[in-house]
């Protein structure tokens, strides 16, 4: 293939899916990656338990993917031929498993935030610029 | 306990937001400055080939003219044809769209044919008499299937009357699917056949055959059928290492073949396909027929001073140096698809590598500079072997692989991935390529 370039890649990419709804799968894995960064840096780490839970959802992920391509076209699971398509199969598997673990941490962390909030005196909600204290502090107490 | 700082939440965001805006600073800028020129180019054909190098010139050149000519207003996606006969995809996958849809603003498209070429006063003439000067011209208007050599064809027969039809075009290759899929419920015997001339994706003939005896098998009728490949040569593809694997795998899928078979008539009452072989005539009877008619450049080419003279007797494809394309007695005229006069290379990938190349040579010319991008003769054929999968093979004029991916994606190789690259890559690649993107 001539001119194998990063631009090659996000133009054929566009003609695949439509410029406006690749972009809008971009912005949506950007979104959830973005989130999911600000959550662990906010909390200063990755909640184990929460992560455990998502992590139960990977396979549920994985075989999602996988059926999706099958589905999406011609072909079926017999259709497996060299070990390329092996390596490619695993790695939509681990791309549909991965991005539903990552989209389920963040999605229980939503919920969590939400419940905590709602429970929380009105004046720690927005603990204002540069005041991360009092989170840490309702964090250790909790 | 944490090892990260506690940073809040619109810091974060501000952090993040600056590493997007500088990965996206680094990000290099758009290729050279477009040379300024006043050159008027004239492109004969919005086919895949004409419709790229439009595109291309457009960003290259600035305050040059450039004027397409074609009639046709759809623009068809060809390497589908192969899925849409085998009744996996609709007619509408190949109708690419309005042509005018694919230029960009600044090209000017003359909706009407070309009559005459007079390379002498560097004029075109269309059908309507509109007379075009030019400084440059590219001859991209693809090539003629010609159907009356086939004795006793004509295409109100596709589709009903077990005769397939694939290259004929959308609403044709929709036809051959049925009469594939009408072959694959009652068996016989299929005849898949390919012209004694120069054509357009060699491999799909070869293609359609893989098809028809998956089709049949997954029906549950491949005991009930007879599927007998007819080459035109002594071989099966013109690579022999690729012609001896489709030997071995027809062997392996019962797929009978019969060498130096060339179709000239049919009788379609009598179900009989009749053949010019090295023994004489030959008839064939046949419950489904695929008929893929000799090829020749159009007859405005044909007419005119450009073919080969002694090369391809019959079939009048432009006189181009192999490497260059450009025309070998009028310098300021290059020819790059299905019409180029090169060994290889009368398929979309041939295409892709084709335009770069005569782009870098008429842009050079308007530089007073020597133009240095050479085209190898390469070309590429996923060559589906049957639903699911396919070969991505690569090749040049030296009959030599080019794996575009060596090492990964064997080419001579079954695979599911070639398969994906076919079914959904391709079509996206193909239309970056359009609009000179890839």
């Amino acid at each position: 293939m001539k001119e194998l370039s990063f631009s090659t890649f996000l133009a054929v990419f566009e003609e695949m899916f439509g410029r406006e709804l690749f972009w809008g799968l971009v912005a949506a894995a950007l979104l959830v990656t973005l989130v999911f960064v600000v959550m662990v840096v906010r909390e200063r780490r990755l909640e184990s338990r929460r992560f455990l839970r998502a992590e139960l959802t990977a396979p549920l992920g994985a075989v999602l993917a996988m059926a999706f391509v099958f589905w999406f076209t011609n072909s079926g699971p017999a259709n497996i031929g060299g070990p390329i398509d092996w390596v490619i199969l695993a790695a939509i598997a681990v791309a549909g498993g991965g991005g539903l673990v990552m989209a389920s941490y963040v999605l229980m962390g939503l919920m969590r935030r939400r419940r905590r909030a709602r429970a929380m005196p009105a004046a720690d909600q927005r603990p204002g610029p540069g005041a991360a204290r009092p989170l840490a502090n309702f964090k250790k107490a909790a | 306990m944490s090892v990260l700082p506690a940073v809040p939440r619109r810091d974060a965001l501000r952090l993040l937001a600056g590493g997007l805006a500088l990965a996206a600073a680094t990000q290099p800028a758009s290729a050279t400055a477009p040379v300024r020129s006043s050159a008027r180019i004239v492109v004969l054909g919005a086919g895949a080939a004409g419709t790229a190098i439009a595109n291309r010139l457009v960003r290259r050149l600035d305050g040059a003219s450039i004027t397409l000519v074609d009639k046709r207003r759809e623009h068809l996606y060809q390497p589908g044809f192969s899925l849409v006969a085998a009744g996996l995809k609709p007619a509408s996958y190949v109708v690419d769209g309005r042509t005018r849809d694919w230029l960009p603003a600044g090209v000017r498209l003359l909706e009407d044919e070309a009559a005459e070429i007079d390379p002498e006063a560097r004029r075109v003439t269309t059908r309507s008499g509109t007379a075009l000067d030019y400084d440059f011209l590219i001859v991209a208007t693809g090539l003629e299937l010609n159907w009356g050599a086939i004795e006793g064809f004509s295409l109100e027969l596709v589709g009903e009357n077990g005769i397939g039809a694939l290259y004929a075009g959308p609403e044709y290759a929709e036809r051959t699917a049925r009469a594939v899929h009408a072959f694959a419920q009652k068996g016989g015997t299929a005849i898949l056949t390919r012209p004694n001339t120069e054509m357009k994706c060699a491999g799909a003939p070869i293609k359609h055959t893989f098809l028809v005896e998956d089709i049949v098998t997954t029906a549950g009728k491949r005991d009930d059928a007879e599927i007998v490949y007819c080459s035109n040569s002594k071989v099966l593809f013109s690579v022999p290492i690729v012609s001896e694997k489709v030997r071995m795998l027809f062997g392996e899928r019962g797929i009978g073949t019969r060498y130096e078979h060339v179709l000239k008539a049919i009788d379609p009452a009598r179900r009989i396909a009749v053949f010019d072989t090295p023994e004489g005539k030959k008839e064939l009877g046949y419950d489904y027929l695929h008929v893929v008619p000799p090829m020749r450049a159009p007859e405005v080419v044909r007419n005119s001073p450009l073919p080969w003279a002694d090369k391809w007797k019959g079939q009048y494809w432009v006189e181009v140096d192999q490497q260059t394309l450009r025309h070998r007695r009028y310098p300021e005229i290059f020819a790059i698809g299905d019409v180029a006069g090169v060994p290889k290379g009368k398929t979309a990938a041939s295409v892709k590598w084709q335009v770069p190349v005569v782009e870098d040579h008429l842009v050079a010319q308007i530089q007073g500079r020597e133009g240095r991008e050479l085209y190898n003769g390469y070309t590429s054929c996923p060559l589906i072997t049957r639903v699911g999968r396919a070969m991505l093979i690569e090749f040049d004029y030296k009959d030599n692989l080019t794996p575009s991916f060596p090492g990964v994606i064997a080419p001579l190789e079954e695979l599911w991935i070639s398969w994906l690259m076919k079914e959904i890559a391709l079509k996206p690649t193909y239309n970056a390529m359009l609009r000179g993107l890839a």
